[in-house]
């Protein structure tokens, strides 16, 4: 089998990366390898490592041991080569609060050496494509968190960097900006961008990524695509009854269909089951159902929560 | 040259044909960074009289209400005796705001993100220290026409007070990078904020207020050290009546302490 670094398309490559801080080992062997232009979810509970494992990979702190290699350059070597190749955009909102977004995006550019000139120039375009044109000569402080994160998101664009890093991008935020948020990502990978971008939430992940890695207490527990990864974890069926007295009947069905362990409830008149076979779809168990008899109220084919995704995957909750 | 990379390079065209060109370039990075606090000044120029409002609060209490009862050494005015002493005060108080915009910083995520970015170690602080010699540019000589009105005067000819002034600069300049340090240190902006009040007392405990000669033996002993009494016994003589050289020595040790300490702690926060 091939090893994740020796894959040669992988603009991001890790390889046994260690972390330490103090006794806390945060990240403990993690492998990782994102093919160029594709998303990757980098998904897993609070603690799990995550925001460690993107710090080191945009050169803000030191592997204790292991390889990682940005667009082919070392992370600890090459450092400055990195940088000029990724944009960042940590966990809180980095911005200037006492300067307008334009000026915030201005001075990124200068940082950048474009020239004030083009670093204006510039500025201008994102604010305009980003839809921020209107607010772009307030001061941030007067923000809403949704204007905020997007404007954070976009000032990691200045250079057009060929790898990007969000590290939870839609936490904490409404609906709406959450969304806004998930297409400016999209747009940003139909451009070519190779993103990686750290989430607690499973449907961000489903949304947003092609390659979803499952990282818990610092190591990868699963990777493939979402589609791989939920085969793997299955669903939840969920069937709400008219009749208490059906539930054994109903159960028995279930777990014939789904090959699992169906649990009951008899207050609520519910059974569930989770499936590991991905083939089974609502219309055959309302079909399975009604041919035994059983009357249901409700059928439901649930994603699983990140909580059972951990619970299948590692023994123990998330 | 850069080192080639060992694995395939999805932007190695790019990169050959624009990012290797790219060199440091520190003056625009520090120029950069200048920029930025201009700008937040320009935004809020309330911030540049903010900072004139405790000299001048210290010039009504001390020069007036206590000034009445107090007698400066010599039989000389009270008040001409404290303008000095206050033009240094401003200098000790950069500390406080360079405490908490670093510490603001660091605790946004405004400092990882610069360090996301090919800029020259040093730049980012560099440009922001630069930056506050403009501000208190303005501020010092906003004071000094404070001190021309209520009757103080430069007594040595022009060219003592220009050495004055530029004392008094060099010695912001100094612990501006002190509070950088302790700013990066603190962490968190509340705790600079409250950290940074204890500037205050190192002000009080000096001889900018009161000649230290009257003070108890070991109280004496803590003010003649303190750098601010120094550093206003300098300007008390370079403006007129004869410690520029403990001064200059005071300003030498903590840049050369604090600055090389605030950048590195600067790049290699959680690291
Ligand atoms: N700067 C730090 N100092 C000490 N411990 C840290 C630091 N950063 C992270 N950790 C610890 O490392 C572990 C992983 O944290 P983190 O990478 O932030 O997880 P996640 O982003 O997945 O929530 C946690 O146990 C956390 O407490
Ligand atoms: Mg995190």
């Amino acid at each position: 089998m091939k090893t994740p670094y020796d894959v040669p398309s992988s603009v991001i490559a890790v390889a046994g990366l260690h972390k330490h801080y103090g006794k806390t080992h945060a990240l403990r062997g993690l492998d990782l390898a994102v093919p160029a232009g594709t998303v990757c979810g980098l998904l897993g509970p609070n603690g799990a490592g995550k925001t460690t494992a993107v710090r080191v990979l945009a050169t803000l702190a030191a592997p204790d041991a292991g390889e990682v290699r940005i667009a082919g350059y070392d992370v600890v070597r090459q450092a400055d080569e990195v940088r000029r190749r990724i944009g960042y955009t940590g966990q809180h909102a980095a911005l200037d609060e006492g300067i307008t977004g334009r000026e915030n995006l201005r001075l990124l550019g200068r940082l950048h050496h474009l020239g004030g000139r083009e670093a204006a120039r510039r500025a201008d375009e994102l604010l305009e494509r980003f839809a921020l044109a209107q607010a772009a000569d307030r001061l941030v402080r007067t923000y809403s968190g949704g204007m905020r994160r997007r404007l954070d998101l976009v000032a990691s664009l200045i250079t057009r960097p060929s790898v990007l890093f969000l590290d939870e991008p839609t936490t904490g935020l409404d609906p709406r900006s959450r969304n806004e948020i998930w297409s400016t990502v999209r747009e940003l990978a139909a451009d070519g961008t190779t993103v990686l971008l750290t989430t607690q939430y499973l449907d961000e992940a489903d949304h947003l990524a092609g390659q979803i890695t499952l990282v818990d207490q610092g190591v990868v527990i699963a990777n493939g695509s979402p589609a791989q990864l939920k085969e793997l974890i299955g669903a939840r069926i969920e069937v709400q009854l008219a009749d208490a007295g059906r539930l054994e009947v109903a159960a028995r069905v279930l777990a014939e269909l789904a090959g699992g362990e169906p649990e009951t409830d008899a207050d609520e008149r519910r059974v569930t089951v989770c499936t590991t076979t991905a083939a089974v779809g609502l219309p055959q168990l309302v079909r399975a159902l009604d041919s035994a008899g059983v009357e249901a109220l409700d059928v439901a084919l649930r994603t699983p929560t990140l909580d059972e995704v951990f619970l299948t995957l590692t023994g123990s909750a998330a | 040259m850069t080192a080639m990379p060992t694995t395939a390079n999805a932007d190695a065209t790019a990169a050959t044909a624009t990012a290797t060109a790219v060199t440091r370039r520190p003056l625009t990075d520090v120029w950069a960074l200048t920029l930025r606090v201009l700008w937040y000044y320009k935004n809020s120029p309330g911030l540049v009289s903010v900072s004139l409002a405790a000299p001048l609060a210290m010039l009504v209490v001390f020069g007036y209400v206590f000034g009445s009862a107090i007698s400066a050494p010599g039989g000389e005015n009270y008040r001409s005796y404290l303008m000095p002493g206050l033009y240094v005060l401003i200098a000790v108080n950069a500390v406080m705001p360079s405490m908490v915009g670093a510490a603001r910083d660091l605790e946004r995520g405004m400092t990882d993100r610069l360090r996301t970015m090919p800029i020259s170690r040093g730049a980012t602080l560099l440009g922001q220290a630069l930056a506050d010699m403009f501000v208190s540019a303005v501020v010092l000589a906003a004071m000094v026409g404070v001190g021309l009105a209520v009757g103080w005067r430069a007594h040595d000819g022009v060219g003592r007070a220009a050495a004055a002034l530029g004392l008094l600069l060099l010695l912001r300049f100094c612990l501006v990078w002190l509070g950088f340090y302790l700013g990066l240190l603190c962490g968190r902006e509340e705790i600079a904020a409250q950290a940074g009040i204890l500037v205050f007392p190192i002000g009080m405990v000096s001889n900018v207020f009161v000649p230290t000669a009257g003070m108890p033996a070991w109280l004496r002993a803590v003010a003649e050290w303190n750098p601010v009494s120094c550093a206003a016994a300098a300007c008390r003589t370079l403006f007129g009546d004869s410690a520029g050289t403990a001064t200059l020595a005071w300003c030498a040790a903590i840049l050369l302490v604090f600055a090389p300490a605030a950048v590195r702690k600067f790049n290699r926060h959680g690291r």
